[in-house]
């Protein structure tokens, strides 16, 4: 993947810094103020590209921004997650109390 | 050729928003602090039943009122002899969007075509982003959404990521942040390139969007069970759902007692990267909250239409552990599947129930959608993933950003009362700071006390204790 080239037109996702530590607000806690300010966006490929290299895409609402071209077709990650038996044990539980009329 | 460092754009930040909202609001300023805020809200805004007409034409509103019997039932279980108000839900995910946001962005972005713009822009990681780009999906604009939305590692919010994808959905452009204020600095750019509408949560278009949801709170009672709202519960952030929503109830001729609720994130940065990702809520929270309660004026417009303090008569806290639990509860136990920030107020409403008698009438205002991300499982698994540690006891014993304690009994849903004039006095004293020692004419003493109902006598005191 690295070397081949992305063909204009794909669903890309982009990397910029908007700003470096240094240039970073003057309020903001340490931790932050360690790292850069980094903005990611997608869009369409206007040219050719590469992995890592600096391209512009046009986004959904038409317009080109630049950036380092990270993924390709990107994947929406998020999920349900695992599952959580704290969570589970309360249907049942609330159930009974119901049930049960159980008064404190 | 422009200038775009940091610096000179935060400069440029007032001429660029006079432009993106297209309204002067110094025609407001009445002394150095006092605005008319009643002109602001009634020649800028729109009128009720303006809003019911634009609503209407997008599909946004009229959303169904439930009666939460099981709930109810529960919490009688756990209240004195006599005690356990009816609960009832206004079910906000029922709104195009997902979320009672939809009235906001109905209004912000009707305001925006309006006038021409031919796009609108939000700054926004919560469900106004999903809003904003379903309406205006609808009337044919262009939108662009700014997030704060991963930290320094790239791992997102889980429930963040999930709004980011429903912006895409709608055709908008989403501009992801690592986390830091300097968002607004990204923001303020956009509006600058694009000259689109800056679609903030806080311009009285965005706050009468909400007013008819306390209005409709009140005719649904009265026409579905022939009652009136002794107590509503809302949860609050940036303070406009709380302001809408109460202005709505008091034009529809409701004395109900008005409580804002948020989840409690005490001890957590909200600029912090390394706090960003141990909490579970991304709105709804302590965080927002408290801070645009006592100063709403940090907003991004001149004069922020949302003023909680005008309305709220009680501010309570309720803890993550807690705002989850009831997420199952209302699931399990009414069978509506919804989102965990948007039952805050829920949460909070169990307790309350347990003030009031059996016969009294308690009112959650809104719930949001749920969806991969934005899911109680979703959280709690990504919480544990993050180090959290998720147990089930005491939720009072609870940690934020280190423990989340589901309650093992729903007698373990407490709330902690905020004290209201510890809020006013903060209030004041940011007031009064941005004077620099300079003294409040008799117009700002009475605008203070009108904002944070209290006495000229009480902003008096306050007033000598700040250089």
């Amino acid at each position: 993947m690295t070397d081949k080239a992305v063909p204009k037109g794909t669903w890309v996702q982009i990397h910029q810094q908007i700003l470096t530590p240094e240039q970073r607000a003057p309020q903001v806690p340490e931790d932050t103020a360690k790292v850069p300010l980094v903005m990611i966006t997608k869009g369409f490929l206007e040219n050719e590209g590469q992995m890592g290299q600096i391209v512009t895409v046009r986004t959904l609402c038409g317009r080109s921004i630049e950036g380092k071209l990270i993924k390709v077709l990107p994947r929406f990650a998020h999920d349900f997650g695992d599952a959580v038996p704290e969570l589970l044990a309360i249907g049942p539980r609330v159930r009974a109390l119901l049930e049960g009329g159980e008064k404190q | 050729m422009k200038d775009n460092s940091y610096q000179a754009v935060m400069a440029r930040s007032n001429e660029i928003m006079k432009k993106a909202i297209g309204m002067d609001y110094s025609q407001f300023a009445r002394a150095q602090l006092a605005f008319d805020y009643q002109a602001l809200m009634t020649e800028a805004g729109y009128s009720l039943e303006e809003v019911v007409a634009i609503q209407r034409e997008t599909g946004v509103g009229n959303t169904p009122l439930y009666e939460l019997k099981n709930i109810t039932k529960l919490a009688r279980m756990t209240a004195p002899k006599g005690k356990g108000a009816r609960i009832f839900l206004k079910d906000e995910a029922s709104n195009p969007s997902g979320s009672f946001k939809a009235r906001r962005a109905a209004l912000s972005v009707y305001h925006a075509a309006k006038h021409g713009y031919k796009g609108v822009v939000a700054a926004t990681s919560g469900n106004y982003g999903a809003a904003v780009a379903s309406q205006a999906a609808i009337r044919g604009l262009k939108s662009i959404i700014v997030q704060e939305a991963f930290d320094s590692r790239g791992v997102y919010q889980p429930e963040i990521e999930e709004k980011g994808r429903a912006c895409e959905a709608y055709g908008s452009e989403v501009l992801q942040l690592s986390v830091g204020p300097e968002l607004f600095y990204v923001f303020l750019r956009v509006l600058e390139d694009t000259g689109f509408f800056n679609a903030s949560l806080y311009t009285p278009y965005a706050i009468a969007g909400v007013e008819t949801l306390g209005w409709e709170i009140v005719q649904q009672l009265k026409n579905q069970y022939d009652v009136k709202p002794d107590m509503v519960v809302i949860t609050n952030a940036g303070g406009g759902n709380l302001t809408g929503t109460a202005r709505g109830l008091q034009k529809a001729g409701s004395d109900a007692v008005v409580v804002g609720a948020s989840v409690d994130l005490k001890g957590l940065h909200m600029a912090s990267d390394n706090d960003f990702n141990r909490k579970s809520f991304t709105t709804g929270h302590t965080g927002f909250g408290v801070p645009f309660t006592t100063w709403p004026d940090r907003a991004d417009v001149p004069r922020n239409a949302a003023r909680p303090l005008r309305y709220m008569d009680r501010y309570v806290t309720i803890t993550q552990g807690e705002a989850f639990y009831v997420t199952e509860l209302l699931a399990q136990l009414e069978g509506l599947e919804r989102g965990p920030a948007g039952n805050v107020s829920l949460a909070a409403a169990v307790a309350l129930a347990r003030e009031l008698d059996e016969d009294q009438v308690l009112v959650v205002q809104e719930t949001e959608y749920t969806g991969a991300g934005k899911h109680v499982n979703a959280q709690l698994s990504f919480a544990r993933k993050n180090g959290i540690e998720i147990s089930v006891g005491n939720p009072a014993d609870s940690v934020p950003g280190k423990s989340i304690i589901l309650p093992e009994h729903p007698r373990q849903i407490q709330i902690v009362d905020l004290d209201m004039d510890d809020l006013r006095r903060s209030y004041l004293n940011h007031a009064l700071g941005t004077l620099k020692g300079a003294k409040p004419l008799p117009e700002d003493i009475s605008f203070l006390a009108e904002d944070c109902r209290v006495t000229p006598e009480f902003i008096e005191s306050i007033a000598q204790g700040v250089k």
